[in-house]
């Protein structure tokens, strides 16, 4: 489990300043801003704009371009399971509709506790011990149905 | 004491290699943490220091720990999981490894160990004999753009080096999104100095003092170790005037490709840019900019030290030098291979590999990632090369081969190249934003059995826009896995 802090504009200024100074800050700043509270929350969009001096257009038109960054929380574990072509060969398909139905969610949705939220990624670089995941960052490699759900739930 | 090397790459972690460091551990042995060889299928493959140098073990699970250390593990006796010398291992014996010669053997974040392993000798051999001869010794190698493109790197330095202005840079493209690769990520966690001492000889080449390298957050391990290691050198100081810096991209596909990764680098939508002007005179915040691939970058320093004449004697035609093959999906022996250019298709699947791991027969072979070909086994005889592949209407890439058994489904393949597309094209030009949604609407027909005839004309037709008219890879080469699919196995378009 990862416990993220709450939301606080004055935690989230400080972020923003510490690297504000890098060129092209956006990308760094949204990592630590996601990293903090496990996403970037839509009022620090305007900071950031503020602080790079950006348009609001912009700062919101790069956060919203990747797919990485949330703009509401996660729940308590995330689940990152890959859907490309080296897991699809290996029933990473399979699995992953195993997961989804055991928790009752789709593609990027929290279970209805907060506990659980599965996203799909493209390649983890984990191809040689497919299907693959990471959970809450940590790798998971020939990870069938039964294994997911397995560390999805502990 | 004797040292066992545990592995800390991440496809070791995930199968659980902590676990093994940790039983390991707790007996009192002295452990040092490494990359991976690339013998996937072994992992967590550790390896135990003895007089007669290191014996491997493996695959082993950390309740086996106790049982090996009683076989006497510390002095490579006998146990069903002894490997012997990993050097012996056909799949090690038949490799020629350059890029990946220290990876899996050395503890990448020991700058001592990099240097006992013939590290820093590139750099000091460029500083010694200057920037135009360091050019001309990558141009000699003949070592080209292994991110995938296959551009000569000596032009590109060339080309930064003449470009005028006081600023420069050196990008490393560690955006390895390609499904079924992993080299980079391999050097990232197992021989990280490689490639820094590889982006410090690029700079002194062309005159740039700021380096950064692209990295994924699908690898938090890969970021971890090469964070670690920029920072070792900077407190040794490893590096003069020039520093680094690493970035992560943020689940882009598209940044993968050099300009939108560059738009990416300086904060914005990582968009496409419309070559020209080429990175090498408008590169990042338009200056002159060196974008090169991490194997690329992680090679050159042993052209510096052996010459370029030494690299280019190995391979065939104009695929010089040697490809870190990364075999994957439903194959027996995953792993990473480097060997010279000029292995067939077949040998890699069949020989390295062993055929499939379901054990079924093996139907299709994607090479080059989500946007390169699928091959049938009726040409297994394909040369691997760039030109080769190329006469075949498909890509070496980034050099990931992944194999499926007879149970994939081709026509829904087709669909997923389109659909994949369409998730992950930055949208700068019509026919990738757009094309890739209609193809996919398109295949859905052909694949609900409407229309078929027509429809597949339809695709080919859009493939055809596609290929000629994207304003880079992602919407021209979408196409090839298509195309392969329909053009291969006709009858899984008709069911």
């Amino acid at each position: 489990m990862i416990t993220y802090e709450p939301w606080s504009a004055q935690r989230g200024q400080e972020i923003i300043d510490a690297l504000a100074r890098l060129d092209g800050a956006t990308l760094p700043i949204f990592h630590a801003l996601q990293a903090a509270f496990g996403h970037v929350p839509p009022d620090a969009v305007a900071m950031i704009a503020h602080t790079l001096n950006l348009s609001r257009a912009e700062v919101h038109g790069a956060l919203t371009f990747y797919h990485d960054f949330r703009q509401t929380p996660p729940g308590r574990r995330v689940v990152r399971l890959c859907r490309a072509e080296s897991c699809q060969a290996m029933g990473g398909e399979a699995a992953a509709r195993f997961l989804l139905a055991d928790l009752g969610i789709g593609w990027g949705e929290t279970t209805a506790d907060g506990a659980v939220t599965v996203e799909a990624v493209y390649c983890l670089g984990l191809c040689a011990v497919s299907p693959a995941a990471l959970v809450d960052g940590e790798p998971l490699g020939r990870a069938d149905g039964l294994i997911l759900s397995q560390a999805a739930r502990a | 004491m004797t040292r066992v090397f545990v592995p800390r790459d991440a496809a070791a972690l995930a199968v659980g290699a902590d676990a093994v460091a940790a039983a390991l551990a707790r007996e009192g042995v002295e452990i040092v943490r490494t990359g991976s060889r690339g013998l996937a299928w072994l992992e967590p493959m550790i390896e135990v220091e003895t007089p007669d140098g290191r014996i491997a073990y493996g695959p082993v699970a950390a309740d086996e720990v106790a049982g090996l250390l009683n076989a006497g593990l510390l002095t490579g006796g006998d146990h069903a999981k002894r490997l012997g010398r990993p050097q012996d291992l056909t799949w090690l014996a038949g490799q020629t490894r350059i890029t990946f010669a220290r990876c899996g053997i050395i503890d990448p974040v020991s700058l001592d160990d990099y240097r006992a392993h013939g590290g820093f000798q590139g750099l000091a051999r460029a500083r010694l004999i200057g920037p135009a001869a360091t050019i001309d010794a990558v141009a000699a190698s003949g070592l080209r753009g292994r991110g995938g493109a296959g551009f000569p790197a000596g032009v590109k330095w060339r080309t930064v080096a003449e470009a005028p202005g006081a600023t420069k840079y050196v990008v490393c493209n560690a955006d390895e999104g390609d499904s079924g690769t992993f080299a980079d990520r391999m050097i990232l966690e197992g021989d990280p100095f490689s490639l820094i001492e590889g982006m410090a000889i690029a700079a002194f080449a062309v005159g740039a003092s700021k380096g950064f390298v692209y990295g994924r957050s699908e690898y938090p391990h890969a970021n971890a170790t090469f964070a670690a290691a920029i920072e070792a050198c900077r407190a040794a100081g490893v590096l003069g005037d020039f520093d680094l810096e690493l970035r992560v991209g943020a689940g882009a596909y598209v940044c993968g490709e050099e300009t939108a990764l560059l738009d990416s680098l300086e904060g914005k939508r990582g968009q496409v840019r419309a070559k020209p002007p080429l990175p090498a005179h408008h590169g990042l915040f338009g200056r002159p900019t060196v974008v090169n691939n991490v194997l690329t970058l992680a090679t050159t320093p042993w052209i510096l030290v052996h010459g370029g004449e030494a690299y280019a004697a190995l391979g065939t035609g104009r695929s010089r030098g040697t490809q870190p093959i990364q075999l994957a999906g439903n194959v027996k022996r995953a792993g990473l291979y480097e060997a010279p250019f000029g292995l067939t298709l077949g040998q890699i699947v069949m020989d390295i590999g062993g055929g499939t791991a379901s054990g079924r027969p093996v139907k299709a072979v994607q090479c080059g990632g989500p946007l390169g070909a699928y091959f049938p086994p009726s040409l297994f005889d394909t040369v691997y090369d760039y030109e080769a592949f190329a006469a075949r209407d498909g890509l070496i890439g980034h050099g990931g081969v992944v194999v499926f058994d007879d149970t994939v489904d081709m026509a829904a393949q087709a669909r997923f190249a389109f659909e994949f597309c369409a998730a992950e094209s930055c949208g700068k030009c019509t026919p990738c934003r757009i094309g890739a949604v209609r193809g996919a609407e398109t295949m859905e027909r052909v694949i609900s059995g409407h229309d078929v005839d027509a429809n597949l004309a339809l695709i080919t037709d859009l493939c055809e826009t596609l290929k000629f008219g994207s304003l880079c890879a992602l919407g021209g080469f979408t196409p090839y896995p298509v195309m392969s699919a329909i053009t291969h196995w006709p009858q899984d378009f008709r069911r």
